[in-house]
């Protein structure tokens, strides 16, 4: 809980307008985002630590309950893809 | 500006800018077109920046500046930072040649996203055999530190044919002491100089089973490292029974516009019979939605048999156009790869002369501008 997430080298998070939703760039690729998915990395700034996230989703979405494991698992997921590294 | 979108095409999300086919390499299997010494006339900076502009308001994200050798454009720099500020990922497609650690810096600072610099082999001698330039390997060597250094992301790639595929383990050997993130090996596809020089290039089946087995075994050794080294393994068509899902559709994500303003909806589309419209002459909306050039091959109103009554046609659209028309004179068949084509007969005797063909790289057509004369001098 007290590592910070940040991106790769080479990716980069953004919003894009015409598929109305985040997506991840890296070299010669790309990957649509679903809403969590996207609400999680938007929080990705390489400062804050996996709790920190927590707490800022939980207050964004405060009736989706705690979300400490679903974040967790997740970062873990994408840093298994090599999109972030946590340290 | 309207457009009717008659077959509910998807955005162009990738958008591959041909900045010219001039290029001081001369690969055999070069996927530019034949007569490329035909074409004149490339787009102005402020036609590309246009380009790029109407691109990214329809929708593309991922951009790649190819050729060609697109260093060879003075104005590179320039659409970097156009291309950046836009908000494209942009990918600079090179062979290194042209590029220096000053280039490697300003780019950077342009806010270039990525560099894939290209090798032809694992050591000098048949890399730049192949490449058909004698100082190519120590340039791209250096090319690939520098850009390591600068902090890009670091892909390499390696087009693999019947003359470096016994250099797999080297290659990635090679990749891997230099630091690379993703490997390309990508087996030669025939296409362009490559289905000119297809006896010469085309490994055989065994050949192709060697290298398959010793890419996985080495991504196996990566995993178990913990490296964060991607190799992505491309294998050719031609050992293929199902065909691929072109392009994933014809105009439905991918969009290449030529050095000369030729828009296509695949870099190898220019061969094959039909009109495709310019960017000079018409609005990209327009020439991807409402062209008859883009709206020749969406649907599937076209197709003939096999490919009509087939359970796979939405999975695959029938396969490649280009391949169907190289192979068999006409760019709606289904493509040959597939086992129910009625020409897949020259798909296997294509593979029976790769069991025993025995061709050196001299014999090979280079991709040059004198042997590009040959193909339209009438």
């Amino acid at each position: 809980m007290n590592e910070v997430p940040r991106f790769r080298r080479g990716f980069r998070f953004q919003w894009e307008p015409a598929q109305e939703s985040y997506v991840l760039l890296y070299p010669e690729g790309m990957v649509k985002l679903n809403g969590s998915a996207g609400a999680i990395l938007n929080q990705v700034d390489g400062q804050r630590t996996v709790a920190d996230i927590v707490a800022s989703l939980e207050q964004q979405f405060p009736d989706a309950g705690p979300l400490g494991k679903d974040v967790s698992e997740f970062l873990q997921d994408a840093r298994h893809q090599h999109w972030i590294e946590l340290s | 500006m309207s457009t009717t979108n008659p077959h509910n095409a998807g955005p162009p999300l990738w958008l591959l800018a041909e900045l010219t086919y001039r290029c001081p390499l001369q690969c055999p299997y070069c996927s530019n077109p034949l007569d490329f010494a035909q074409t004149q006339q490339e787009l102005t900076t402020e036609e590309w920046v246009s380009v790029l502009r109407q691109g990214r308001t329809m929708g593309a994200a991922q951009l790649g500046f190819s050729g060609g050798e697109p260093l060879v454009r003075q104005d590179l720099a320039e659409l970097i930072a156009e291309a950046r500020h836009l908000g494209y990922y942009t990918n600079l497609i090179t062979s290194g040649l042209g590029l220096t650690e000053a280039k490697v810096d300003a780019f950077a600072e342009a806010g270039l996203d990525h560099i894939q610099v290209s090798f032809q082999a694992s050591d000098p001698e048949l890399n730049n055999a192949v490449a058909g330039s004698r100082k190519a390997f120590d340039q791209k060597l250096a090319m690939a530190r520098a850009v390591k250094e600068a902090g890009y992301p670091m892909v390499l790639n390696f087009v693999i044919h019947r003359h470096n595929i016994h250099q797999m383990n080297d290659i990635m050997d090679l990749c891997e002491r230099l630091g690379a993130d993703y490997v390309e090996l990508a087996t030669c596809q025939y296409y362009g100089w490559a289905f000119e020089n297809r006896e010469g290039l085309m490994p055989s089946k065994a050949q192709l089973v060697k290298a398959e087995q010793e890419v996985n075994r080495y991504r196996e050794r990566l995993q178990q490292s913990g490296s964060a080294m991607n190799l992505i393994f491309v294998t050719p068509d031609y050992y293929e029974e199902r065909p691929k899902a072109c392009m994933n559709g014809w105009g439905n994500l991918f969009l290449t516009v030529a050095p000369d303003g030729t828009a296509l909806p695949c870099h190898s589309a220019r061969l094959l019979p039909i009109d495709f419209p310019n960017v000079r002459d018409m609005d990209l909306q327009n020439i991807w939605y409402d062209s008859p050039g883009f709206n020749h091959y969406r649907g599937d109103t076209w197709m003939p048999e096999p490919c009509r009554s087939c359970d796979e046609k939405e999975k695959d659209f029938g396969g490649c156009r280009c391949q169907a028309y190289l192979l068999t004179g006409k760019a709606d068949n289904a493509d040959p790869v597939c086992s129910k084509s009625s020409y897949h007969d020259r798909i296997l005797a294509a593979r029976k002369a790769a069991d025993h063909a025995t061709a050196g790289l001299t014999e090979l057509v280079y991709r040059n501008a004198d042997n590009s004369r040959l193909f339209f001098r009438g």
